[in-house]
């Protein structure tokens, strides 16, 4: 700006990102307070914000909305262990060989396409509305991202890390838990990210149907009873939910995977 | 006779490889024939595609070779890996440290673990690492690499040693560097080294004997003996003029094979276009 330079002429520096992630959501909401304010837009389908505020203040105090929140994210976290493990061990197993690989890609490709939300009547039969079915729609979900993630993670291994170990007399123990295991551990969080954040869509959708508690079943409830602030609080909790997830698995990944991100600079 | 006998470290009889590409039959190299000593230094040179380095992963295990006798003797001294290799490529792993990477194949090797961290820091020391021992290789140079992939090697205390052409990302510098410090190195103990490179000027300086190749599929064509004394000074022996001789010499011996072989080449891919097509 200093030479006579137009705001919006130059790109904007790290820290001009820093402060327009924080302003930006807010100038949108204020945006959003005076639009309803001036009845631009309808305030009974469209909340002014401090409305929805002061509905998650009510609901945290004067209702059990924690235990919501608490039970959504609890069924996350538990759902996408029970699908990632698994998930990975297969999808290392048909990395690696060629027969598991040749018994299991069919069956992957062929399950794979089913929206896992499309799973949830036969899980209700099987273990009908509780707790169990929950889990399960988060860990098929989570289950296939991990496979396929890992998988194709195994095979991109460059080859000469195993030609390098047999050179040397590597034991296959080692060529696993020292080679293939961290060489694969990148693919392995872009699978455990993108099965968390599909977790989160899978969790709200199925309490809606299957669940006493949770996020989802309080927006169910609140459409019921026609509470749009309700329902606009638990779409915000939600977002936050998901911005925690995924801001606490960057940074796990940056600690623990800290070779790749260099190697790309 | 001397054959089946242990005086030579490595033995070639007839050696063959053929595999089956996408398209056609093809023959990596053909009838080779190698006698190397324990303790030689040998350079092999070749055009490119001539089957050099193929052979040098059947050596290593890497890959099979199809006919003809592969002998790779032991000798049974204790705490001595059978083989290592330095490849073009450093071939680290980035998620080690640079003693990471040492501690890695040390574990595999028969040395007792005890031994380890004592030959680890001789090691790098021996190279100039030793201030980068907790550093992981995306924090240090191309030559650096280089230099670690080049002690990693030497660190289990190899009988045999197989380099494929380890030098020919570094730039001179570096590169002449790293002749003198393998020299230095293999000086230690003289582990039998078989060193492929297409650099005709690196071999004589490195070697004991060059073996020249043919163009693919490639066999040996001549053996040129390179008894310079050693120890030797890399740049020094660059003004000898006995061995201005034998590299011009190899030079012209190699310049029909080299253009024959860019000639194929380049059907070669002429082939491969129409075949994409």
């Amino acid at each position: 700006m200093s030479n006579g330079e137009r705001f919006l002429d130059r790109e904007p520096s790290r820290r001009d990102e820093r402060w327009l992630f924080i302003a930006s959501p807010i100038i949108v909401l204020l945006l959003w307070e005076a639009a309803v304010a001036t009845h631009l837009i309808d305030g009974r389908f469209f909340p002014p914000p401090h409305k929805i505020f002061a509905k998650i203040w009510e609901l945290a105090v004067h209702e059990d909305l924690h235990e919501d929140v608490l039970a959504s994210m609890r069924r996350i976290v538990v759902g996408t262990a029970m699908g990632f493990f698994p998930g990975v061990l297969l999808g290392i197993g048909m990395g690696l060989s060629r027969w598991t690989r040749a018994f299991f890609a069919p069956l992957v490709a062929l399950s794979y396409p089913i929206p896992k939300i499309a799973i949830l009547p036969l899980l209700l039969i099987i273990f009908g509305i509780g707790e169990m079915t929950n889990l399960m729609v988060v860990a098929i979900g989570v289950f296939f991202l991990s496979l396929i993630n890992t998988f194709d993670g195994v095979r991109r291994i460059p080859k000469q890390y195993f030609e390098v170990a047999r050179v040397y007399g590597v034991s296959k123990r080692d060529v696993f838990f020292r080679i293939v295991l961290p060489a694969t551990a990148p693919s392995i969080f872009t699978g455990l990210k993108l099965g968390a954040g599909y977790g989160l869509i899978l969790i709200v959708a199925a309490e809606m149907i299957a669940a006493r508690h949770g996020l989802g079943h309080r927006i169910w409830n609140s459409w019921e009873t026609y509470i749009i602030t309700e329902l606009y609080a638990c779409l915000f909790l939600i977002s936050l939910i998901g911005i925690a997830l995924a801001f606490l698995l960057e940074k796990l990944e940056t600690r623990i995977i800290h070779w790749k991100q260099k190697d790309a600079d | 006779m001397t054959d089946n006998d242990n005086s030579y470290h490595i033995r070639l009889e007839g050696l063959g490889k053929s595999f089956q590409d996408k398209t056609r039959h093809v023959r990596a190299f053909d009838d080779l024939n190698l006698r190397v000593r324990h303790g030689e230094f040998v350079c092999v040179v070749g055009p490119s595609g001539c089957g050099k380095t193929t052979m040098l992963r059947c050596l290593a295990g890497i890959e099979t070779p199809t006919d003809g006798v592969m002998e790779v003797h032991r000798a049974p001294e204790p705490e001595t890996s059978p083989r290592a290799m330095v490849f073009q490529q450093h071939g680290l792993y980035p998620w080690m440290t640079v003693q990471g990477n040492l501690k890695f194949v040390l574990d595999a090797s028969p040395i007792p673990p005890e031994q380890h961290e004592e030959i680890i820091d001789r090691h790098l020391t021996r190279v100039g690492l030793s201030r980068f021992k907790n550093f992981y290789p995306y924090q240090l140079s191309g030559g650096m690499n280089q230099r670690l992939s080049l002690v990693r090697a030497f660190c289990v205390n190899p009988q045999l040693l197989l380099m494929d052409e380890p030098f020919v990302y570094l730039d001179y510098q570096n590169r002449v560097n790293l002749q003198a410090l393998l020299l230095e190195l293999w000086s230690d103990r003289e582990p039998t080294i078989v060193f492929v490179t297409h650099n005709i000027n690196e071999a004589f300086t490195l070697a004991d004997r060059v073996m020249v190749m043919t163009r693919s599929p490639g066999t040996f064509k001549r053996e040129v003996a390179c008894d310079f004394p050693r120890p030797r000074d890399v740049l020094e022996l660059r003004k000898n003029t006995e061995f201005q001789d034998k590299v011009f010499f190899v030079t012209q011996d190699l310049k029909e094979e080299i253009q024959a072989a860019a000639r194929l080449i380049e059907e070669e891919t002429a082939r491969k276009a129409r075949t994409a097509r």
